[in-house]
């Protein structure tokens, strides 16, 4: 642990103690986001056992788990879950074999590779809705250069109802296959280059080597870069909610965003999105303990 | 993988590298794509089949900034003469600028949207970072009671899904009257980068070496002065970096903005889709706005290029 100068020494007598300054620096920014984070969640904790609906003035009434029960016998948003989890799955391993391919592929001496690395990692810093908006447009039907590039005729990949889902799926993977290639490629770099000799020496095949000697050293980041995506994709609104308006493409999101803001049903929407905070809550739970663990080494 | 001596290897090796070429050529298409269709004429940005070879022209860009009316009659001679070349371009295309009763030229809600952003995000991104900054090294340089639970803590706050806030955020906005402006998203953006910061500081402040603080100390400063004058200008790289992600995440942020602004401090992630929809679509000018929107983030991209692995991984892993 970091220690700082006794309390006793001269230097720490000078000025603001270490103690105040300590409290100054940190104290403010944890309230802070205890004012705007959890004290709105709490508020919805409580509207998430009523009838209340934030576009309507009538009296609002304590149903109890009502809300929760309902959500949970509802069809609907069933479908919207198992929608968001075959999302996720589509998306997070299409990021990852692209991702992880690319940064196979990269892993070796190029010229302009600097160059090269920041023009493949230019999507993921784009805004998702923005993204969302000109894939549209590559994507329209009549005449968006996909269907015309790979000479699909009229294929109507956003108002299709089995298309919807993995045209933005599709779209998601050209955004993020760029940080799972970041990612792999960082952790390809740190594998120790006397590894490879010794089995080079060995003449250990290449894909033996591949799977003894760099995936179980490179498995640690992947899996980091894998459970952020996973948490990303399953939050997912922006793109999907800008790309189509598909029922059978509806992410939890998009239903959470309707039920609050188009339906105001504010008390359900409330306990849907509780049900979600904690899915979510999970999985940033491994997130950050594979993150330490990766700080670690 | 690395130890490439074999003529079969360096074949393989240059087999790889043209896979790249492709692959970055393909991926960089949609990218591409939409800047080309900004300086499209209208007819060819949706023409079938789609047209790759194309005179370049900015009246996507004129007519981004501005308000229009279709030609009901062909403009009088003397008229189209007198019109600034900007105002030709239009003119060509069939449509008139929309001007107010003192013959201005009416702008459209883009430029408006444009600066609400660059508000918003600029002003969030200060707070952040200065929060961020003097958090990271209370944490990085005292004992915090309970250190790992309050920077999870502080982490999955940044988690959250942004529906999930939205929901008690507009009711309690809506109840203070700060829904629609730009403090109400200042604060919020604030709040969702500032753990970023945290995070992402600590590292940075973690590698400049405590000793030399307290060599400062010893020379008669006080704690407090030795932060402003050796900590930060020590840690300005990473002040520089954390502070373009957070712009970056403010400028693109959608959800909140979307829910929690309309008018006055809307930004313009939910502005430039709304355009569509109303109407005859025109592409060129969505387009327009879009790449106007991409430019910094595309500017700020390589500068960032050698913290990008960093600020992806909240500061975990550092290459």
């Amino acid at each position: 642990m970091m220690t700082t100068l006794s309390p006793q020494s001269r230097a720490a007598t000078r000025g603001w103690s270490d103690i105040t300054i300590r409290n100054l620096f940190v104290i403010p920014t944890v309230a802070f986001l205890i004012i705007f984070n959890v004290f709105p969640l709490l508020y919805s904790l409580g509207f998430s056992f009523t009838d209340f609906r934030a576009s309507s003035k009538a009296a609002v009434n304590f149903v109890g788990l009502k809300n929760y029960a309902d959500i949970l016998a509802d069809p609907v948003i069933w479908r919207s879950f198992s929608t968001t989890l075959w999302y996720v799955i589509v998306s997070v391993s299409g990021q990852f074999v692209v991702g992880f391919g690319l940064a196979l592929l990269l892993n070796r001496p190029i010229p302009g590779k600097g160059l090269l690395t920041t023009l493949l990692l230019l999507p993921m810093m784009l805004s998702p809705v923005v993204v969302g908006l000109f894939w549209k447009l590559i994507y329209d039907p009549s005449w968006g250069i996909l269907n015309y590039a790979l000479g699909l005729g009229k294929t109507a990949w956003l108002t299709d109802a089995n298309l919807a889902l993995y045209a933005v799926a599709i779209t998601d993977i050209w955004m993020w296959s760029p940080f799972v290639m970041l990612l792999s490629l960082a952790g390809l770099s740190a594998v120790p280059k006397h590894l490879y000799e010794a089995a080079s020496i060995d003449r250990a095949s290449k894909l033996y080597t591949f799977f003894r000697v760099t995936l179980p050293l490179v498995a640690p980041i992947l899996l980091i870069a894998v459970i952020f995506r996973t948490m990303e994709a399953f939050k997912t609104f922006d793109i999907a909610f800008v790309m189509t308006g598909q029922p059978q493409a509806e992410l939890i999101s998009s239903r959470l965003y309707k039920m609050a803001f188009a339906q105001w049903q504010t008390g359900p929407a409330s306990a849907l999105a509780y049900i979600v905070l904690i899915m979510v809550l999970c999985i940033t739970n491994i997130y950050v303990k594979y993150l330490n663990k990766a700080k670690e080494r | 993988m690395a130890v490439v001596s074999s003529r079969s290897g360096r074949l393989g090796n240059r087999i790889a590298i043209a896979v790249v070429l492709v692959i970055t050529v393909i991926f960089l298409s949609p990218i591409y794509w939409i800047t080309t269709t900004a300086f499209k004429p209208l007819v060819q940005a949706t023409s079938v089949p789609p047209s790759v070879l194309f005179e370049p022209q900015i009246t996507p860009f004129v007519k981004l900034f501005t308000k229009r009316a279709q030609l009901t009659a062909p403009v009088a001679p003397e008229i189209y003469e007198a019109a600034p070349w900007w105002e030709k371009l239009v003119l060509d295309g069939g449509e008139r600028l929309a001007r107010d009763g003192n013959g201005e030229v009416v702008f459209s809600a883009y430029p408006d949207r444009f600066i609400n952003s660059l508000i918003i995000a600029i002003t969030s991104t200060i707070l952040a970072v200065s929060m961020g900054t003097i958090t990271a090294y209370g944490f990085s340089r005292f004992r915090v009671k309970g250190e790992a639970d309050l920077l999870f803590f502080i982490l999955s706050t940044r988690m959250l899904p942004p529906i999930v806030v939205a929901i008690p955020m507009f009711l309690m906005y809506r109840a203070v009257g700060l829904n629609d402006t730009h403090v109400g998203l200042i604060i919020l953006y604030t709040a969702f980068n500032v753990s970023f910061a945290v995070w992402l500081m600590k590292g940075f402040m973690d590698e400049i070496p405590k000793e030399y603080e307290e060599a400062a100390l010893v020379d008669g400063y006080t704690r407090m002065q030795a932060f402003f004058k050796i900590v930060l200008p020590e840690a300005a790289t990473g002040i520089a970096a954390t502070a373009v992600f957070c712009f970056i995440t403010a400028w693109n942020e959608y959800a909140f903005a979307l829910i929690l602004t309309n008018r006055r401090a809307q930004t313009a992630p939910p502005f430039i889709p709304s355009q569509i929809g109303t109407g005859l679509q025109d592409w060129t000018v969505i387009a327009a706005g879009t790449v106007l929107f991409l430019i910094p983030v595309a500017i700020f991209t390589f500068l960032l290029r050698n913290h990008l692995l960093r600020g992806m991984s909240f500061g975990a892993i550092r290459k």
